[in-house]
């Protein structure tokens, strides 16, 4: 059976590609403990030594509009092309081609149904920032084959933060029960707090601080029962009206598992949001990310 | 309201570079041809019949009112990433880095602390 070394749960930043690569003079001053940060975590899957990703985002209204809108899809192509046109116009986010799995993407497409999850699906999906700014920022070789999975955190009305995390155990039963010798690996971004095109963005901190501070507590120690307690769409639209992508982060919990707690954990406070890093391993910790967990992760 | 058809615009406008400056020169001009050329579309061969801005949409359009917008639904991701590309660069080649989105979230700042207006159509 395949197996599961890594679950990767963070935020995605589109901006971080520019921060980072901008000639000395032009870095922000935050560019570089920013860098660092990433390329800590980047080392958490590097040592999980995945042979396939399977990866959550959500579509920002570049291959989907409200014409017909998917509430959760899977990617089931041979290639993928990334990054739209006006992703690179605003962030200047590269252009990628990145393999998929036709089998395993078969093989998550009807499992998933199997369990009461009748996802939609596309041959022919290019795919945004939610999945490219984590390759980016944890697999820039970008060398891997790819499972795409595109939640819908944006066209109301929403599944509930419930709906996500279920789909996430159902994810992990597909994963536990696939029969390959792969190393998969699980990254899912979303958000914490956030706010988009609203009077809170772009602040000097994320738009609900508080909210960020309960929302890594919660994940970092598995508190299912906590986050479907107190995060309802109308909870995550108070601390910000784009924080619904909170709810990918929800749905990476349900792969780790209920009362799984995370292996790493680091973030950073940013301008107009706070920065999440999240690994598991549900299989144990490979010796490489212990010595990283130790020396590099701030909890 | 017809905030779908207004979404649309926005979506639609934003992929396309040509558009894009289109509107930026010449609001009102781009709407007629957009609503000839694009706004109807579903393929070569197959049109949205019944598919219309209302004055008041059109309006906010023309006069590129954000605040309108969101005021009246328009998706908060469709608003702000269309006019970040219509006003970013002059923005921030006049007063710096991200000051057209503070000052678009300033123009907003008496909505906060109340339930902002839906985006679900």
């Amino acid at each position: 059976m395949a197996e599961l070394t890594a679950v990767l749960a963070s935020t995605h930043h589109p901006f971080y590609h520019k921060a980072t690569t901008s000639p000395p003079d032009e870095r922000p001053p935050y560019a570089g403990v920013w860098q660092q940060k990433v390329e800590a975590y980047r080392e958490t899957l590097t040592a999980a030594r995945p042979d396939v990703l399977v990866m959550v985002g959500a579509d920002h209204f570049h291959q989907f509009f409200l014409d017909n809108y998917p509430q959760f899809l899977v990617g089931k192509a041979p290639r993928y092309d990334a990054t739209f046109y006006n992703e690179e116009r605003e962030f200047g986010i590269p252009r990628y081609v990145l393999d998929g799995d036709v089998a395993f993407s078969g093989a998550m497409l009807e499992g998933l149904m199997d369990q009461g999850f009748d996802m939609a699906f596309s041959h022919e999906l290019k795919i945004d920032h939610s999945i490219v700014c984590p390759i980016i920022t944890v697999r820039p070789d970008a060398d891997l084959p790819v499972v795409p999975i595109y939640t819908n955190i944006f066209a109301p009305p929403l599944p509930s933060p419930r709906r996500f995390y279920e789909l996430g155990r159902a994810i992990r039963t597909v994963i536990d029960a696939y029969p390959s010798d792969q190393r998969v690996a699980a990254i899912g971004t979303g958000h914490l707090s956030l706010e988009l095109g609203g009077p809170r963005q772009f602040g000097e901190h994320g738009p609900d601080p508080e909210f960020d501070r309960k929302a890594i507590e919660w994940l970092s120690t598995g508190n299912v029962d906590a986050i479907l307690e107190n995060v309802t769409h109308a909870s995550m639209a108070g601390a910000g009206n784009a924080t619904h992508g909170f709810m990918d982060l929800v749905l990476m919990l349900g792969i780790a598992g209920p009362g799984a707690v995370a292996d790493y954990v680091d973030e950073l406070d940013l301008f107009h949001t706070r920065e999440m890093y999240l690994t598991w391993y549900p299989n144990g910790a490979p010796e490489p990310a212990r010595a990283a967990a130790t020396e590099g992760a701030q909890p | 309201m017809s905030t779908y058809y207004v979404d649309k615009f926005l979506y639609t406008i934003d992929r396309d570079p040509e558009w894009l400056a289109r509107y930026k020169e010449d609001p009102e001009g781009t709407i007629e041809k957009w609503e000839k050329e694009v706004g109807t579309w579903l393929n070569d061969v197959e049109r949205t019949s019944w598919l219309e801005f209302t004055p008041d949409e059109r309006d906010a359009l023309v006069r590129h009112d954000y605040v309108w917008l969101f005021e009246h639904g328009a998706h908060f991701f469709l608003n702000l990433t269309l006019f970040i590309a219509l006003f970013d660069e002059e923005y921030a080649a006049r007063s710096g880095p991200l000051s057209f989105q503070r000052e678009f979230a300033a123009r907003l700042a008496h909505w906060t602390g109340k339930d902002y207006p839906s985006v679900a159509l």
